[in-house]
């Protein structure tokens, strides 16, 4: 398991030191250590079931390691919660939508939580991943494509720092997944960190592109 | 970055359940009828004399309210995890303990007030005395919070199992039992014309331990079945 | 001090620990048990109001002090194990229940007999009686949440949060049913519990509470060193130490 060694010159942000899980009686890394910066975006690539959504829900404070550190600047991610919470955004394998909801109710409730919004903010992200008609559909009766723009509004209007994309291109056409390589171009030159596990291979140009290979 | 405040956010979760629930009204009413259903079995099943049912009147409301509660329980996770909106509470920048807090509570005005608000009726079948109502309908009040609790306590550790659902009435039941044996003794109290404020004081205290520390366990177990 | 904890966390030298400690408490809760027993049978005299039928105290009392005890001991390593991640002290919590609800068991066994000659029935509502039914479902509780979980390590996690919660709960448990059962005791029936002790009683009922414990120590080493095999199947130090054994 290797890593590009870190860049040199900016500061580190997200640390990951010596991870190591195990799922049952397999172990599916072991000492894996990165560091990621501004304007850094890693690519966690491997086959099936080798443990990359399980290192990425480590990586957001979802899932306990065996040993080791998640630090985001400077401080444990399991000791500050709150401040790696509020500066992060999780885009996962599931929507995470309440159904019986719009999709502009969802996305309101989501960042609420997170900062004020008004509802012309909530027009705009919706405008910008092309569901500005959908708005008051309810959740259930979303296509899958129109259900995972709402989780990239979601990640879009957080204003997060760091964005962990778990296969953010699952049921999107062409269309969508352009979109998705010009939002995370967009976030890298804002200075912004991705962590990305995508099956192929993405578009995103600019900014420091690594690459981790899981086995 | 500012985050909104606790009470901010207590309040947007506990809309946002409500709203829902709503939406489903059909569903609220299942603990509700549960609770009414099982007072009518205890006449079908003995002899529905008043001075039977007078007697076991007490025994009967409160065993019947701690069954509904144990239902509902089933039911206050299971949702949210299945759809994923669980997961992205527990990366929200909020407290993940204030955010179930919020969930229990609007649990329990969609469930749990319901049965305190027809308790009169319920106990006017059951030849409970109208003198002993008030009082019976003062400790659901308190009783049914802390059945939430500890019911959102023990849903939390089991929402991730698979073949949970007896499970979770035998977790629930043991640290359940205090709560019935003070509020079947303050409507017995009551009954008898004696005041019943003791035991009513007692369920005041379980409220407040439960309310002080329950939200922590509950957010401590959904990490572990998130995890 | 901490190094001896820190070491006594390592399975490797638990599980030597543990092969060597057994023999000695196990000799010690054996001649315990059967003075503590023996004594209590033929050499304590009778009670002044139960006569003979008393002598089952001497068996009922260490079980229901010790299924007690058990639990205060598992959720303390529960919470060992889950506030400092320290695998071992979850495998104590995990050993120790089974002791523990067979304690309980014995507890309510020999209650239900001592409660036949005295009271005519097999079974009566008392507060320690109803107290020790609730501790069997807690234990019953606990044990069926670790069989419910897969992950094992999350399966520890569940429970000790589980148990903690539990021994919190105890003392309002004994606390509502010993209020309950005040309400509702008849004059008549006298309370189950220890009739007034004296001297040469009580030697008799201390041997036997103290055999029990140490009955308990052996038992849960045995049941732990089982517990660490089972977890550390494929390391090397337990290949070697069972090579060697």
């Amino acid at each position: 398991m290797s890593a590009d060694p870190s860049s040199t010159g900016c500061t580190t942000l997200l640390e990951a030191t010596d991870l190591e899980l195990w799922r049952g009686e397999r172990r599916l890394f072991n000492q894996l250590s990165f560091s990621l910066g501004p304007g850094e975006l890693l690519h966690i690539t491997g086959a099936n079931g080798c443990g990359k959504t399980s290192l990425l829900r480590v990586l957001c404070g979802l899932t306990l390691p065996e040993t080791g550190e998640v630090s985001w600047r400077g401080a444990k991610v399991m000791r500050n919660r709150a401040d790696f919470h509020a500066e992060m955004t999780y885009i996962g394998h599931r929507e995470s939508l309440k159904g019986e909801l719009s999709a502009a109710e969802n996305l309101s409730f989501d960042l609420r939580l997170r900062r004020d919004v008004s509802d012309a903010d909530i027009d705009q992200a919706l405008h910008r991943v092309g569901l500005t008609a959908a708005r008051d559909v309810m959740a259930r009766g979303l296509s899958a494509g129109q259900k995972r723009r709402v989780s990239l509004a979601r990640a879009l209007a957080c204003r997060a720092r760091l964005w962990v994309l778990d296969e953010p291109y699952t049921n999107l056409d062409v269309a969508g997944r352009d979109f998705v390589d010009q939002m995370m171009t967009e976030h890298l030159a804002d200075d912004g960190l991705v962590l990305l596990v995508a099956h192929q291979s993405h578009g995103v140009s600019g900014g420091r592109i690594r690459q981790l290979e899981m086995s | 970055m500012d985050v909104p405040g606790l009470g901010q956010a207590f309040l947007l979760q506990i809309s946002r359940d409500m709203r829902l629930a709503f939406r489903h009204l059909g569903q609220l009413a299942n603990p509700l009828m549960f609770f009414i259903m099982v007072t009518t079995l205890f006449p079908l099943a003995l002899n529905p004399s008043p001075q039977l049912l007078e007697a076991i009147a007490p025994g009967v409301v409160w065993v019947a309210a701690l069954l509904a509660s144990l239902l509902a329980s089933e039911s206050l996770f299971r949702q949210d995890v299945d759809d994923g909106t669980m997961e992205q509470l527990a990366l929200s920048p909020q407290p993940l303990a204030l955010m179930l807090l919020a969930k229990t509570s609007a649990h329990w005005l969609m469930t749990g007030l319901p049965l305190v608000l027809i308790s009169p009726i319920v106990a006017y079948g059951l030849f409970l005395p109208s003198n002993a109502v008030p009082v019976t309908m003062g400790a659901l009040a308190l009783a049914t919070p802390i059945l939430s609790l500890i019911g959102g306590m023990m849903a939390a550790l089991t929402v991730g199992l698979r073949r949970g659902g007896g499970l979770l009435s035998l977790l629930i039941l043991p640290i359940a039992m205090p709560v019935l044996i003070f509020g079947a003794r303050a409507t017995d109290l009551a009954m008898t014309g004696m005041a019943s404020v003791g035991a009513i004081y007692l369920l005041a205290a379980l409220l407040l331990l439960a309310l002080s520390l329950a939200p922590f366990a509950m957010a401590a177990a959904m990490r572990i079945s998130l995890d | 001090m901490w190094k001896f904890i820190h070491k006594l966390g390592s399975p490797p030298h638990f599980y030597r620990l543990s092969v060597r400690l057994t023999p000695w408490f196990g000799w010690a809760a054996a001649i315990l048990i059967t003075a503590g027993t023996l004594g209590g049978l033929y050499l304590a005299p009778p009670d002044y109001q139960q006569g003979e039928g008393f002598r089952i105290i001497y068996v009922h009392v260490p079980s229901a002090s010790m299924s007690m005890f058990v639990y205060v001991n598992m959720a303390i390593a529960a919470a060992v194990g889950l506030i400092w991640r320290i695998k071992l002290a979850h495998a104590v919590a995990a050993a120790a229940a089974p002791i523990g609800a067979s304690f309980t068991f014995l507890a309510l066994a020999t209650g239900s007999i001592w409660a036949k000659p005295m009271w005519g029935t097999w079974w009566v509502w008392d507060a320690r009686l109803t107290s020790e039914l609730v501790l069997l479902f807690l234990y019953f509780g606990y044990m069926a949440l670790r069989a419910a979980v897969d992950d094992e390590n999350r399966a520890d996690r569940a429970s000790a949060l589980l148990a903690i919660i539990g021994v919190i709960n105890i003392p309002i448990i004994k606390y509502s049913v010993e209020w309950w059962n005040t309400l509702h005791q008849p004059a008549t029936i006298s309370k189950m519990g220890k009739p007034a002790m004296d001297g040469d009683m009580l030697t008799w009922l201390l041997m036997n509470i103290f055999g029990f414990m140490c009955f308990f120590i052996a038992v849960l080493l045995i049941r732990t060193r089982a517990e660490v095999i089972r977890r550390s199947r494929d390391q090397k130090w337990l290949k070697q130490a069972l090579g060697a054994a």
